[in-house]
């Protein structure tokens, strides 16, 4: 039998009967679309937090105080107590460091922001002039913090622009006097929106100088140093240099964790990595359902064409012919029911993305590629088995259904 | 030479714990060009007779020699292809495939043997103009009347141009008119030179043939053949 008349028999053997074609294609279209929106949520929350981890700034090395392990990230570090507490001094002698450009000392706390009866919670960040342009934050009027002795505690401020649309409205913010805590500060600067940045929305941050803020929170303490690597290919000798001053202030005693930008987004990059393909696992058990499914279909069709078969040999069809015929439709179906499901899963992952604009749900392409051929793969295997017993048909048997 | 030549033949199945001869030691050789008529009642081996001519079944025992070749032997891929190219079938329940049109349904043997698109419509056409099907072309089976349908059958079954014509009660769906018809039709194809061989029990379709084969218990009673005289049953239709 040509090939072509194969493909034209199984085609209108499938679509005579609709219901079950209909709803064997529906199987490995769902399939195959789990497949595809699964991987692009995870994959897009993978880019998402990459995303939001570069742009915390570029070539950032962070010391943070507190020793666990050997290196790396770890997600403790972020809730762990402190052993000896890193200093200003700590962060001004950093800047010795001959692979380091730029470093920015950060306190942080909470408390209470006031202006004309209005008040509010807000996050409290108190830093260096470098800060902002290490964090890649733009001013939208006035300016950054003062430069100068890292020890003065000028009363100023560099509010986040939510804080200033609450307090101020549609009123200029440079030049005001604000009430933090128990101090009053004068607003210089307003930070241009960005809505993002590490849980630490920065439209609701409000910018003090370092001395300024340990005053506020009565302690002498940093959160975090932030260092600047002079390039890519310094990054490693900043880390190393930067252990080593901490350890020589401390004592000798290596109690601080530093850890680079590149190993927390490698971390995270391998951990939604994975994540991913958990997902597509998860969604393959569907493709291998709907595998079975087709299965059935043909089991069910050979029984209800057993006249039909028995006819096919009559009329001189080899077992080859049979074999062929019925695997065709079976690819057929899986194949048919694998692109409509991926045209679904690409217009779930489009809505997604219209729905959440900052999430990037695309489906990455190795789990396309790998979801439309298990479901080929899954389609012909599980077509194998309905076709072999419908070749295996005893003709005088077969004609006598009708 | 002998069309078909079979010699000593067993069929048996086993029912359960028994074993029903269906054939049993059986001979027969029907020439080129024949018009044979198997009679006999229910359960007397005539199916299985058909169908063993057919290569659509094996003999448990004995010869069959077809166009002097012994098919006994051959693959059941083999057997396809002698079915292919030498053996045509007429059932009666017609077994058109339901979703395919009458031309579709006449060219199907062609399709399955590869033969080329253009050369099967030129031969369906010719078959469709034969059977006097023109107008019905596109119509599928259940848009047919009964008479078409066998029509149809009688035509997909010449359309491989077998020397052997097998049709099993080919009136016994149909009314008496329309059975005439096919007769006329089956035996006007004899007549061009294929050998014919009609399963039935219907007498008055018997009596028409030029040689007829009584079965009974997997035996052949008489074959008017060896006997030319006698009559092949004593009970006339009546």
């Amino acid at each position: 039998m040509r090939l072509a008349d194969t493909l034209r028999f199984a085609r209108d053997a499938a679509l005579g009967y609709p219901l079950r074609t209909t709803l064997s294609v529906l199987a490995m279209s769902i399939g195959v679309a789990a497949v595809v929106v699964l991987t692009a949520l995870g994959d897009g929350a993978r880019r998402y937090v990459v995303g939001q981890f570069s742009s915390i700034g570029t070539n950032l090395v962070i010391v943070l105080p507190g020793r666990t392990g050997t290196g790396g990230f770890n997600p403790a570090n972020v809730v762990t107590t402190t052993p000896r507490d890193l200093t200003i001094a700590d962060a001004a002698a950093l800047r010795r460091a001959s692979a380091i450009r730029r470093v920015a000392p950060l306190a942080v706390g909470t408390s209470e922001i006031s202006y004309g009866g209005r008040l509010r919670e807000i996050m409290v960040a108190g830093s260096t002039a470098e800060f902002l342009p290490m964090r890649n934050f733009e001013l939208v009027q006035g300016r950054g913090l003062p430069d100068g002795d890292w020890n003065s505690a000028g009363a100023v401020a560099v509010i986040g622009a939510v804080v200033r649309d609450e307090l101020f409205g549609t009123e200029p913010a440079v030049g005001k006097l604000i009430r933090v805590g128990d101090r009053r500060l004068r607003v210089i600067g307003v930070l241009k929106p960005s809505g993002q940045g590490l849980g630490m929305n920065t439209d609701e941050l409000v910018i003090v100088p370092v001395a300024l803020a340990q005053a506020m929170f009565n302690t002498n303490t940093l959160f975090r140093i932030l260092i600047e690597a002079r390039s890519r290919e310094a990054i490693p000798l900043a880390r190393q240099q930067a252990t080593e001053i901490i350890r020589q202030r401390h004592h000798g005693e290596e109690d601080v964790t530093v850890i680079t930008q590149d190993a927390i987004l490698a971390t995270f990059d391998k951990l939604l990595g994975t994540l991913t393909l958990g997902v597509a696992g998860i969604a393959a058990i569907s493709l291998a359902v709907a595998g079975i499914l087709v299965m059935n279909v043909m089991l069910v069709a050979v029984t209800q064409r057993t006249g039909e078969i028995g006819l096919l040999k009559a009329l001189g069809a080899p077992a080859r012919t049979i074999r062929l015929v019925f695997l065709t439709e079976a690819a057929m179906l899986s194949s048919f029911g694998a692109v409509v499901g991926y045209l679904l899963g690409q217009l779930g992952a489009l809505a997604l993305r219209l729905a959440f604009p900052v999430f990037p749900a695309y489906p990455p392409d190795w789990a396309v590629i790998a979801g439309l051929s298990t479901a080929l793969g899954t389609g012909l295997l599980f077509g194998v088995m309905p076709a072999r017993r419908a070749a295996r048909l005893d003709p005088v048997q077969a004609l006598m259904k009708h | 030479m002998s069309l078909i030549e079979l010699a000593n033949i067993e069929r048996s199945f086993r029912l359960g714990d028994s074993v029903v001869h269906a054939l049993a030691s059986l001979d027969l050789s029907i020439k080129a060009g024949e018009y044979v008529a198997v009679m006999g009642p229910s359960g007397s081996g005539k199916s299985t007779l058909l169908n063993l001519l057919g290569l659509l079944d094996r003999p448990n025992a004995g010869r069959y020699r077809l166009e002097g070749h012994d098919v006994t032997t051959l693959s059941s891929d083999q057997l396809a292809q002698v079915r292919s190219e030498r053996i045509g079938f007429v059932f009666q329940s017609f077994h058109l495939v339901p979703r395919l049109t009458a031309a579709e349904n006449i060219a199907l043997p062609m399709t399955l043997a590869g033969i080329a698109p253009k050369e099967r419509q030129a031969r369906v056409a010719q078959a469709l103009k034969d059977f006097g099907l023109d107008q019905r072309a596109d119509h599928r089976p259940d848009q047919l009347s009964g008479g078409q349908r066998q029509r149809v059958a009688i035509a997909r079954a010449t359309i491989m141009r077998p020397a052997l014509l097998l049709a099993d009660e080919p009136t016994g769906n149909l009314d008496r008119h329309t059975g005439e018809e096919v007769i006329n039709l089956l035996e006007g194809l004899n007549a061009q030179g294929v050998t014919l061989v009609i399963v039935t029990h219907d007498q008055a379709l018997g009596a028409r043939a030029r040689r007829r084969l009584l079965m009974e218990d997997g035996r052949l009673q008489h074959d008017s053949a060896a006997a030319p005289d006698s009559p092949p049953i004593s009970h006339a239709p009546g």
